[in-house]
Order: C-alpha cells, then sequence, then structure tokens
C-alpha cells in the first residue's frame, strides 16, 4: 500500500490538443494519501473516470506523472500497478459460478487455493452472495452481478488502491445504502485507499472523508463534506453540493458591507475592495425570512416536507430557495429576507475569498 | 355492453402471401411427394408404388455411400472453418482503415458465384497447367485432383475452406466488436491472461453468432453441389459424389424421377432433422444456468 500522487497529470483524448478545452481532464496535482477514502464527485462528463483510469493504468495520461508512495508507475501496467477497480456496469464472466467469479482475481495470481476458498467465502458473506456462490453467473439479476463485481474487487487485500467508478449506479436505492455501508466497514478494516467516484452528492459525503469536486476537467476543491458545505471554494461547488444549492446574489462589496440595488447587508469579515465579478453566495439554510431588515423579497412557491419548507422566492429577480424549520409560520408581512453574516461567502470571478489569508483559498 | 364486432374478413389480407407460398414451395413440394409414391414410363403415365422407392432407396448402398461422405465433408469444414474463422476474426485490426480494408478484403470470395470458385479452383489447382497444382508438382509431390481420390479431397475441402471461412471470420468479428470494452478493463484488473479473456469473454459472448455460422455453415455444406460438380463432376469414380450431386445424376441424367423424388424427400428431412439437433443441443449449452 502507499500513496498516489499525480504530479501535473493532464490528459486529452485527441492526438494533438491545442487549447485548455481539447483536455478532458486539465493539469492537477494531487496526492491521494494511504489509507483513506475518497470522492470523486462531479457531474457527469466531468473527467472523472479519465482520472480513475490514468489512477488504475487503464489509460496513459498526455502529460505528467502517476507516483505510487516514490515509485513512477506512468508506464506500469494494470498489473504491475497492483490495483482493483469496480465499473459502472456490472462486469461477470458469464460462464462462471458466482464463487469462480470471486476467486478469478485471486486463482489469476496463483494465490494458494486454501487461502481463496476462504476469502471468497468471506467476501460473499459481507455482500450477501452466500446462497448464490454455487450459481452461474449469467442468469442473475442486476444487482447480484453489480454485487459480484464489487466482491471482485474488494477479494484481493495486498492491492495498493481500490477505485470504485459509480459501482451503486444499477442497485436498487435501498441495497445503494446497505452496500456502501459494508464498503465503509471494509474500508475500516483493511485500511485500503479507496478512491469512489460518483455524481451524486449523498453518495459522496456519506462515503468518504474527503470529497474531491470536478467540473469539467478540473478539480475545484479538496476537503471534507462540512467544508465542502460551509466554505465552497468555487461558485459550483456551492451549486453542486447541498439540495437545492447556494443561493447567489451578484454585490457591490465594501468593506463589511455587501450592497445589491442599493440595500446593505452585513458581512462578518472586512473583505476589503475585491475586485472583479463579485457574488454573494448563502446557504438556503441560513437563509431566513423577516417582516423589517433585509432585502425585499418576492415568494413564490412554498413546498412543506415534513421536517423542512423549502421557500421558492425571486429577489431582484434573481430566484433564491429558502430552507425553514417546518414550525416556523410564514407570515403575510414577512416581505424581506436575511442572511446569517457568519455564513455568507463572497465569490470574485467564481472563487470564494476569503479575507482571512489575504486572497482566494 | 358493446358487442364485440365479429369480423373475418382480415383474413383476406393474408391471401396473397398464402398465395405466394403455395406456388413457391407448397405445390412444388407436394408434387414432389406425388413423384416419390409413383413409377413413370415417360408419355406422363403414372403408376402407383407405394413405398416401394423408399424402400428400395434405402437399401442401396449408393445413398448410404453418399450420405456418408457428406457427413465427413460437412464434418471436415466445420471443424476447420470454425476455429480458423475465429482465429482470424481474433488477429483483425479493431479500428481504422485497416479494419475496413479487412473487412472489403474477407468479404471478397464470398461475392464470387458458386461456379466460378469451382473454375478457378479447377484451374489453379491443375497438375500440368495450374499454379498450385503445378507447384506442387514440382515439389516432387504426386499431386492431380482428377484423378486421386484423396487429392480430390483435399481440392474440394480446401476450396471450401476458401470460400466460406470468411463468413465465420466477419460473424465472429461482429460478435467481438460487440463486447464494450469494460470486460476486457476488467479482465487486466483482474489480470486475466490471454487465453483466460478468451474463454470466460470473447467465447461465451461470441456463442449467440458462432451457433448461427455453425448451422448456416452446416446447412450449406451439407447441400453443396455447384462447387464439386465443376472442379471434380463428383469423381474420381465417385469420390467426391455427396448427396445433392447424386441426386442430380439420379433425376436428370437418368431421369428416374419417382426414385429422385423419394431422394429429395429424404435429403430435406435428414438437413431438417441435423440442423434440428444442433440447434437444440447449442441452445440448451448456451442456456445452461440461465433458467434458475
Amino acid at each position: 500500500m502507499a500513496s498516489i500522487t499525480l504530479e501535473n497529470l493532464a490528459h486529452s483524448y485527441l492526438s494533438d490538443p491545442k487549447g485548455e478545452t481539447d483536455f478532458a481532464l486539465r493539469e492537477l496535482n494531487h496526492t491521494w494519501e494511504d489509507g483513506h477514502a475518497y470522492a470523486l464527485l462531479g457531474p457527469s462528463g466531468c473527467g472523472k473516470t479519465t482520472l480513475l483510469n490514468i489512477i488504475s493504468g487503464l489509460l496513459q495520461p498526455t502529460r505528467g506523472r502517476v507516483l505510487f508512495g516514490e515509485q513512477d508507475v506512468t508506464q506500469a501496467s494494470t498489473a504491475q500497478r497492483n490495483i482493483a477497480q469496480v465499473f459502472q456496469f456490472p462486469v461477470v464472466y458469464d460462464t462462471m459460478t458466482v464463487g469462480q467469479n470471486l476467486a478469478f482475481p485471486l486463482s489469476n495470481r496463483g494465490m494458494d487455493a486454501r487461502y481463496i476458498e476462504e476469502r471468497v467465502q468471506r467476501i460473499a458473506q459481507m455482500i450477501g452472495l452466500e446462497a448464490h456462490l454455487g450459481q452461474k453467473a449469467r442468469g442473475l439479476t442486476a444487482d447480484l452481478k453489480q454485487k459480484i463485481s464489487l466482491g471482485r474487487g474488494v477479494v484481493r487485500d495486498d492491492v495498493n488502491a481500490i477505485l470504485f467508478d459509480e459501482p451503486l449506479t444499477v442497485i436498487d436505492p435501498n441495497l445503494k445504502w446497505e452496500l456502501r455501508t459494508q464498503l465503509k466497514s471494509l474500508h475500516r478494516e483493511f485500511g485500503h485507499t479507496m478512491i469512489y467516484v460518483t455524481h451524486d452528492q449523498t453518495e459522496a459525503l456519506t462515503f468518504a472523508e474527503k470529497v474531491v469536486v470536478m467540473h469539467e476537467g478540473q478539480v475545484l476543491q479538496i476537503g471534507t463534506p462540512q467544508e465542502l458545505f460551509e466554505t465552497p471554494a468555487h461558485v459550483f461547488v456551492g451549486y453542486f453540493i447541498g439540495s437545492p444549492g447556494m443561493n447567489f446574489l451578484p454585490v457591490s462589496v465594501e468593506g463589511r458591507h455587501a450592497i445589491a440595488h442599493g440595500h446593505t447587508s452585513a458581512l462578518a469579515q472586512d473583505y476589503g475592495h475585491p475586485q472583479g465579478d463579485i457574488m454573494l453566495g448563502i446557504r438556503p439554510e441560513f437563509t431566513s425570512l423577516t417582516k423589517g431588515e433585509g432585502l425585499p423579497v418576492m415568494i413564490k412557491r412554498v413546498q412543506d416536507v415534513g421536517r423542512y419548507k423549502f421557500v421558492n422566492a425571486t429577489v431582484f429577480e434573481r430566484e433564491i430557495n429558502i430552507v425553514l424549520d417546518a414550525h416556523i409560520e410564514i407570515e403575510a408581512d414577512m416581505t424581506k429576507v436575511s442572511f446569517d453574516p457568519d455564513k455568507i461567502s463572497i465569490f470574485s470571478n467564481d472563487w470564494r475569498i476569503d479575507p482571512a489569508s489575504g486572497g482566494k483559498l | 355492453m358493446t358487442q364485440k364486432t365479429n369480423n373475418q374478413r382480415a383474413w383476406f389480407l393474408v391471401l396473397p402471401v398464402l398465395a405466394l407460398v403455395a406456388f413457391s414451395s407448397i405445390i412444388p413440394m407436394i408434387t414432389v411427394v406425388n413423384y416419390s409414391f409413383q413409377d413413370s414410363f415417360g408419355g406422363n403415365e403414372f403408376f402407383w408404388v407405394g413405398l416401394e422407392w423408399y424402400r428400395e432407396l434405402l437399401q442401396s448402398e449408393r445413398l448410404w455411400d453418399a450420405l456418408g461422405r457428406q457427413l465427413l465433408f460437412s464434418s471436415i469444414i466445420l471443424l476447420i472453418e470454425i476455429p480458423l474463422g475465429i482465429l482470424i476474426a481474433l488477429s483483425m485490426p479493431k479500428k481504422g482503415w485497416m479494419a475496413s480494408l479487412c473487412l472489403v478484403l474477407m468479404a471478397l470470395p464470398l461475392l464470387i458465384p458458386y461456379n466460378v470458385v469451382g473454375t478457378i479452383w479447377q484451374v489453379f489447382a491443375r497438375a500440368d497447367i495450374g499454379l498450385l497444382g503445378r507447384a506442387i508438382s514440382d515439389l516432387g509431390l504426386s499431386y492431380n485432383y482428377a484423378q486421386n481420390a484423396f487429392d480430390a479431397w483435399v481440392t474440394v475441402i480446401v476450396m471450401d475452406v476458401w470460400h466460406w471461412t470468411s463468413l465465420v471470420a466477419l460473424l465472429s468479428y461482429a460478435g467481438l466488436r460487440s463486447i464494450p470494452n469494460a470486460y476486457y478493463q476488467a479482465a487486466e484488473i483482474d489480470q486475466a491472461s490471454r487465453w483466460a479473456v478468451f474463454r470466460y469473454i470473447e467465447l461465451p459472448k461470441m456463442s449467440g453468432v458462432l451457433i448461427i455460422a455453425v448451422l448456416l455453415r452446416f446447412m450449406d455444406s451439407f447441400m453443396i453441389y455447384t462447387e464439386p460438380f465443376v472442379l471434380t463432376g463428383g469423381g474420381p469414380g465417385n469420390a467426391t459424389t455427396f448427396l445433392s450431386i447424386d441426386l442430380v445424376k439420379m433425376a436428370l441424367g437418368q431421369f428416374d424421377l419417382g426414385p429422385a423424388a423419394a431422394f429429395s424427400l429424404m435429403y430435406f428431412l435428414v438437413i431438417l432433422l441435423i440442423s434440428y439437433v444442433f440447434y437444440t443441443v447449442m441452445i440448451s449449452a448456451d442456456n445452461d444456468g440461465t433458467a434458475r
């Protein structure tokens, strides 16, 4: 096991990439620390799978290096890298039984028969395949097939890392939760480095210690779920994480005040006079309706979902969402909206400004 | 409750098809059935002979010998063409202009009319002037397909392999191309050997098209007529007289309409039976483990 370092890594599927837009994966430096569970989160087509395939060696990067520990493995084959990977859609060996499928990665590496037997039993038990071990793989449901794929991914205990490429896409929702829990406990038990690609934020936030958010071939932020939620480094992170996403208002900022159409909101920190396209970002959870102070608001729709009320409204003709506790009554004279100053983020040209560190994050 | 209209007139719409099928296959077939139970001395006079022709044919060595040769021929060409076709498909380039070129080259033999194939090989393999025949003779090997039964067999088989292996290769190639890339990636991750990839991924995924290839090649080879007829005329002696060549001799050469009709029907039934057996066996092998 080793940490995985990506150095100036970039990849293009074109043979002669010119501009930045030709790259499926833009230049990237990152170290995946040994034994951590990461989630790679981003919308479809943002380069997640490309990055994963480069790490596993199925794809050669156009530029840059991949290091396992201190060792350069950029040119090394998948076998040499000793990595396990689970794909989005189930890949099973049809003519084999479930048990033979699980044993396949081990027997290919010439493991001892007794060890294989024991390991297969163990994994089968863990992911709920014991009852099917003797069955042919081909007739099984998609759920079970994907469980086999998962099982083959985790059956080897000597791998450098296990990569998951949206492994639960085809799985039933309630089973998803169960399998994710199993993966987590597997991680706790064996301490493999795990990288889990997904476009589902719930999946990412519940699985991983650290979440890497990608967009258009670029890594925008790496952080804990809480960091992503409270201090998104980029407008896209604010918008993509959270349901509903962050609200944004174009403002101008002077010191501790954000001004929009002559209305002022207080800020918790002194931002000075930031340049560029300035946006105020606030989570719907930290937005409240008031009778007196704040910005004028026009409420368009209220949805009561039990514990919360989702309010859809417009401020200066921009749509915003507000999440209120269910017990808060919305009254007719609540015509203003105010923001919790501590939770406000200010963005310049899409990137977050952090006055404490004197620039963007 | 509304009365459901009971309109049977829609059946008239099927009439054209029925008429077409009747004239193209059912009526000719019934004519043959009719002939097979009668004897004729010309002048359009027929006598009822019952099962006489069938009894006679089943006892004739001539038919059994031809059937034996036919089965041997079909088995040999299946044993050669199926593995060879798969091997060619596996080694064909996967994309780019080379792939297109290969496909066109592979398809060429399939486009040549059967009797032209026969003629090509008849000239090509001639021991006196043919390129192949002359080359073999000059190597010091005695080779003459017109006089030696073994040489005739080898030539007919090589000709069929040349003509038809492409079909198996093209079908296999199509089967191979439809395998999602993820399977190969997973195999790479699982560190499967090249053989394991073939055995556990490619072969199972190709099984559907291979069933079709085997059936097509079996039926076609079992009915082979034109190419050996042009090449050897069924000789030397009766060495390459396959069922259809024998049938034509009987029906047109000797004008024995009754026995030839009986022969045709049995020939048809044998092909039907063997194809059915092939199909059932292969489908059930394919479904093994599915229906659980």
